[in-house]
């Protein structure tokens, strides 16, 4: 008896001697600063950028406000790229998982030994800096390159006046899917690897064509994998500000380039804060949503 | 298997799609014009150009000095969490580890901008970014350890109880020895992590000190020249290298990065 005792005494201590450490350096790096930004977003601004002091006179009570909020609903500029930002983070969701599900299902379905190689082949150049993905695809969509060319001979051809593809909300989706893509396919490529692949031959015996066989067998069964991509493509998507500020043109700015803008150009800190914050809440949502869909589609799993 | 012609080609344009911009970056670093638009001929030029921009190498030096500190420190953190959450279901550690992977860059990003200068009146620069970077790889760590510690039969820990080893002991010749693949692969992570990111070190660099990734955005910012190419291909040659490595510690470890 005496001894289990001792033995849950020592138990907690290493729990907090091995966890702790880490949950210390991470409740002041990520704990610590998540809250300062809620209490920021209510506050004034100071008089040269950042927030005015917290307890600059007995009157602290002054220094709490909702304008941010207030402000931020006063002018539809702000809903508007908000939900700008919505639908282009949707676009390239849903363009992302119509150019994954075919990778993953071939991969999916490879002889076992190449799987890995071909998987290794999608991660590789996710895994090298995306801002070197973007400039590559400045100098695809330039106006000097042959693909802005080539498109602007063929709109000559039928009369249309010639078009810019670099700066365009075009190039933004396009380099957005490039960045994402690999964060679709692997948990599609996870999911579509379990399937069993009797049950598609069973399928065929009780006479479903290829098309029957994909609808109503491979698709119902990757939904979790569909989820799991999507949520992990939308997410890093809708935050994103170094895609819409190196391609895009002045009208395809994103939430993120405002939260920048109020950070480091205008800098106001409070209004900066409010946007973090319903970025944060916004994305809330959505992990929410997509927490109930794939609990609903779990039953047909 | 069923692998259809049309699956085939949906595949292999998906590939096209992931390598051609990579390919021409590359390829543009070797290529003697000063215009990124149509290959003229072979040179080294750019490289040689590269390694005497002065700020550049001290851009690379940062970059090398802050990936080393962070990645030392992360994989120490990121083992302990993992360990942590593994053995003692550790909840909130386990939330906090993943809350700065899961959300957008930014808001990491903003909100340690925020805490270094609100409240720790800390001069943005190699601490602060040293800092934000331990915090967002120790999830990636502790992800790729914990992993492994579930592929790791529980009676092994219990028969080492049972010769009466301490649980100091069990750590050092049982535990570490069969996580220590993991422990490197995700260290090496954490490098890679460090020396590619973009958004968090933006926003907590402050105007002194220049990395790599920082450097290629100013310089795409302003004009595009071939030396970003040139950076552009050893940056990503360093980064297959880390990759290929880890993930021969641990076959897995991709799987981690998400």
């Amino acid at each position: 008896m005496n001894d289990g005792r001792k033995q849950s005494h020592a138990t907690r201590l290493t729990r907090w001697l091995v966890g702790g450490p880490p949950l210390l350096f991470l409740l002041l790096l990520v704990a610590v600063p998540g809250a300062i930004m809620v209490l920021a977003s209510f506050r004034y601004p100071g008089e040269f950028g950042g927030l005015a002091p917290l307890f600059a006179d007995a009157q602290t009570l002054h220094g709490v406000t909702t304008e941010t909020y207030r402000f931020f609903f006063s002018d539809f500029i702000y809903t508007e790229v908000f939900l700008k930002s919505f639908g282009m983070a949707l676009a390239t969701t849903l363009i992302c998982l119509v150019m994954a599900y075919p990778l993953a299902m071939l991969i999916a379905r490879s002889p076992k030994r190449n799987r890995n190689l071909m998987m290794l082949l999608v991660i590789l150049p996710f895994t090298s800096n995306f801002l070197i993905g973007i400039y590559a695809w400045m100098i695809i969509l330039g106006p000097q390159a042959a693909l802005n060319h080539a498109i602007n001979a063929l709109l000559g051809a039928f009369g249309a006046a010639p078009v810019q593809l670099l700066f365009s909300p075009f190039a933004v989706l396009i380099v957005m899917v490039y960045v994402y893509l690999p964060f679709m396919v692997l948990p599609l490529y996870t999911n579509l690897e379990k399937h069993d692949p009797l049950l598609l031959d069973a399928a065929q015996d009780l006479g479903a064509n290829a098309w029957q066989r994909f609808w109503r067998v491979t698709f119902p069964l990757s939904r979790p994998g569909i989820f799991a991509g999507c949520a992990l493509v939308f997410i890093p998507a809708i935050g994103m500000f170094l895609v819409p500020e190196l391609v895009g043109g002045t009208g395809d700015i994103m939430i993120g380039n405002l939260i920048k803008e109020q950070f480091l150009a205008t800098r106001d800190w409070p209004f900066g804060s409010t946007l973090a914050i319903l970025l944060t809440l916004a994305v809330l949502l959505v992990l929410w949503i997509v927490a109930k869909l794939s609990a609903r589609g779990g039953r047909y799993a | 298997m069923r692998r259809g012609p049309w699956l085939w080609t949906a595949g292999l344009a998906a590939y096209v799609f992931l390598y051609l911009p990579l390919t021409i970056v590359v390829a543009y670093s070797f290529n003697d014009s000063r215009l990124n638009a149509e290959w003229v001929g072979f040179t080294w030029h750019w490289y040689r150009e590269l390694f005497q921009d002065q700020d550049m190498l001290n851009a690379a030096g940062n970059s090398l000095l802050i990936a080393t500190l962070s990645s030392l420190s992360a994989t120490l953190f990121g083992t302990m969490a993992g360990l942590a959450i593994h053995r003692y279901n550790f909840k909130l550690l386990n939330f906090l580890v993943l809350a700065p992977v899961a959300m957008p860059e930014i808001l990491l990003g903003v909100s340690l901008l925020l805490f270094f200068i609100q409240v720790l009146n800390l001069t943005l620069g190699m601490l602060s970014i040293v800092l934000a970077h331990i915090t967002f790889s120790i999830g990636f760590v502790a992800v790729i350890v914990r992993a492994q510690l579930t592929s790791i039969d529980e009676s092994l820990f219990e028969a080492a109880r049972d010769l009466g080893a301490t649980p100091w002991k069990t750590f050092r010749y049982v535990t570490l020895p069969l996580i220590l693949p993991a422990v490197i692969a995700g260290g090496l992570m954490a490098f890679t992590l460090s020396i590619d990111d973009f958004v968090v070190t933006f926003f907590t660099a402050g105007v002194g000190v220049q990395t790599l990734p920082l450097r290629i955005y100013s310089m795409i910012k302003i004009a595009v020249t071939p030396e970003v190419n040139a950076v552009s291909t050893l940056l990503m040659l360093l980064t297959l290298g880390m990759i290929v490595l880890a993930s021969r510690f641990a076959p897995d470890v991709l799987k981690g990065k998400i």
